[in-house]
């Protein structure tokens, strides 16, 4: 046989029907994951046409995008502020009951973000395909699963036939080599690929993340990377499964258990790109040469390294861009004060994460006037935490320890920046108003956050240990 | 689904590059359990102000933007957030196709899925429809040109099945549905 991708491998073997000129193909879904924003036109559509969801236990759903991240609201103490957010919740709860779906909904230890609990539970498996209703749902890829997002109404073709019809997209490789330097992490690596290959530089493709740095890469890493293809245009990324794949699934509730277990394993070794295999487009980057990375515009392409000054070329869009951010060419970032700090969401909000944050809050303090949120990806990250002490870290220094959720990612829930207020986020996009309505968001990885949260302004994180 | 062969309207021009589609319809408006009514939160943050007042100097504003059915949009329109709100708020607006040099994957899928035409133009062709808002074009679906006013005819890309399904106003899920014998012989065969 010819040497063929692991893209190819797993189309492959997912195609009920071959592609021709004239018609898609026909591609079996092996996991449908959903949540309470982009499913229920697609229950409606159902109902309409008198179908049950055709395969159950391929179908997870959890809430988390409006859900509140306040203990009292979250468990009815007191009632949901924003009407509108409870309904949405109400419906999921209604929708998962009719259709006989398995719900995490408040109140179950494995709610949490979609992106973050599929993996957690041991559902993210490598050769699968996953969808959901969500962009994000490339962070799946880490585990070698070809996982994208969908629109809604191919939510409900997944629900009705877990089949959707599909163009086989391009391969692009994007190849990693060398150590992270101290203080350089995952988020950094993702938002200098991103800005290597512009937001749209993957569309079409299916990315696949190769080389020693990625191989080096711990699960909650390559998830971090993966996460944000979809913001380089790409709706899938993949990396292949290795011993810290199987290592991070062994033992996980959804996994293969037992003798099962060894024979998954053998068929995932498999799933490799082999010698030879050719790819639509490559293209290389040097780890060693990267630093910490934070955004200063309007998409994640619009980044600079932490301690480089903002590019001054550049047209109309991009001057417009600049003055919604309050900020003006050849400034550094560094010394940019900050009202906000926000670690979580499916990039970012991982024990790993919390983790490497608090150790460099410890002992410290969150600057007068910055609202530092932090919020766990999931409920099982949340008790983990607490476990290790970590939550107690982030109050004594001053932060906001809260239920997990999207949040403030996207502000749905009503965890929102004010009009014109900075925020460094762990998120993924820092779109015009994301953060809520005249938002201005940073990304940058945790640490860095951290360090903007204590010095109340940009600062370099690796000044700080 | 209504067949569509045929638009022939005005243009809408938007020209700013990247418009994701949490510009096209923010967050807080997908709290929505429908698809009808996101017309008018459709650039909500673009089009009003704190107050909720239109903002005179955009585009959709204006009174020449009535009635248009084609917006021309910068390039790669639709980046970010899978959210189908953003192609059900562009037609429940009126919009029935939407220009540009480049359209991002996820929303061109969801578009065609909603009788939103998306058109990818070369450079040439979307610099002069830029420079000419309101211009009268015409987007025929059967032969894949869009024509400019002068009579210049310019092809554009589109996947054979989605067009097919667009001019017979074929519903994707129905045909789906008919492949449910392939879809049980596959499970079969790889014990699922
Ligand atoms: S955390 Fe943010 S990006 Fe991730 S699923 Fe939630 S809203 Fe989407």
């Amino acid at each position: 046989m010819n040497p063929t991708t692991l893209f190819e491998k797993i189309w492959r073997a997912h195609e009920v029907v071959a592609q021709t000129a004239d018609t898609p193909a026909v591609l079996y879904i092996d996991l449908h994951l959903t949540h309470e924003v982009t499913s229920p036109q697609a229950y409606s559509m159902l109902r309409e046409r008198g179908l049950p969801v055709r395969r159950k236990d391929r179908t997870l759903a959890t809430m988390d995008h409006s859900t509140p991240t306040d203990a009292d609201q979250l468990f009815g103490r007191i009632p949901i502020k924003l009407e509108s957010a409870a309904q949405q919740v109400s419906q999921l709860e209604k929708n998962c009951a009719e259709f006989g779906v398995e719900l995490f909904a408040v109140g179950s230890p494995h709610r949490g973000i979609v992106h973050v609990i599929g993996p957690e539970l041991g559902a993210t498996q490598p050769g699968k395909t996953i969808v959901c209703g969500d962009s994000h749902t490339s962070t799946h890829g880490a585990f070698g699963a070809l996982a994208f997002g969908i629109g809604t109404t191919e939510v409900g073709h997944v629900l009705a036939t877990q089949c959707l019809l599909q163009r086989k997209p391009k391969t692009l490789a994007v190849n990693v080599e060398g150590a992270l330097p101290a203080g350089v992490t995952a988020k950094d690596l993702v938002l200098a690929i991103i800005r290597q290959l512009g937001v749209s530089g993957g569309t079409g493709s299916v990315i696949e993340y190769r080389g020693s740095t990625i191989r080096g890469l711990s699960m909650d890493e390559r998830m971090t990377v993966c996460n944000m293809s979809i913001e380089a245009g790409a709706r899938a990324g993949l990396v292949a499964p290795d011993e810290t794949t199987f290592a991070y699934l062994k033992g996980r509730p959804r996994a293969p258990q037992g003798a099962d277990w060894e024979a998954a394993v053998a068929r995932w070794r498999t799933l490799v790109t082999d010698e030879g295999a050719t790819f639509d487009r490559e293209i290389h980057i040097d780890a060693t040469t990267l630093r910490p990375m934070i955004t200063y515009g309007t998409h994640p392409g619009m980044s600079v390294a932490i301690d480089e000054a903002i590019p001054s070329d550049g047209d109309a869009v991009y001057q417009k861009a600049l003055s919604y951010m309050g900020l003006t060419a050849g400034q550094s970032m560094l010394g940019q004060p900050v009202q906000y700090v926000f670690l979580g969401s499916c990039t970012n909000g991982r024990l790993s994460d919390l983790a490497a944050a608090a150790h460099l809050l410890k002992g410290r303090r969150v600057a007068a006037g910055v609202n530092f949120l932090v919020v766990p990806g999931s409920d099982a990250i949340k008790r983990e935490a607490e476990a290790l002490g970590l939550d107690r870290i982030f109050k004594d220094a001053g932060a906001d320890w809260r239920e997990a959720g999207c949040s403030m990612c996207l502000g749905m829930n009503g965890d929102t920046v004010t009009k014109g207020a900075y925020c460094v986020s762990t998120s993924n996009r820092n779109f015009e108003g994301r953060q809520g309505v005249g938002s201005r968001t940073l990304l940058a990885s945790p640490a860095t956050a951290v360090a903007a949260a204590i010095a109340g302004h940009v600062a370099d994180a690796r000044q700080l240990s | 689904m209504e067949p569509i062969r045929m638009i022939r309207s005005r243009t809408v021009v938007i020209a700013s590059t990247n418009i994701d589609t949490d510009q096209l319809m923010p967050a807080r408006f997908l709290t929505t359990t429908t698809r009808e009514g996101l017309g008018q939160h459709l650039f909500a943050d673009w089009r009003y102000d704190a107050a909720g007042q239109p903002i005179p100097s955009f585009v959709l504003n204006q009174p020449q933007a009535k009635g248009c059915q084609i917006l021309v949009a910068g390039r790669n329109i639709g980046c970010g957030s899978s959210r189908e709100h953003a192609p059900w708020g562009l037609y429940d607006y009126g919009f029935r196709a939407v220009v540009s040099t480049e359209i991002a994957d996820i929303f061109r899928n969801n578009s065609l899925k909603n009788g939103l035409v998306p058109v990818v133009v070369d450079e040439a062709t979307h610099a002069w429809l830029l420079e000419n808002p309101g211009a009268e074009i015409s987007i025929d679906l059967e032969s894949r040109v869009l024509r400019l006013p002068d009579g210049r005819e310019v092809t554009f890309p589109m996947e054979s099945f989605a067009r097919y399904c667009l001019l017979n106003g074929v519903d994707e899920t129905g045909y789906l549905l008919s492949q449910i014998p392939a879809i049980e012989a596959y499970e079969q065969r790889i014990g699922a």
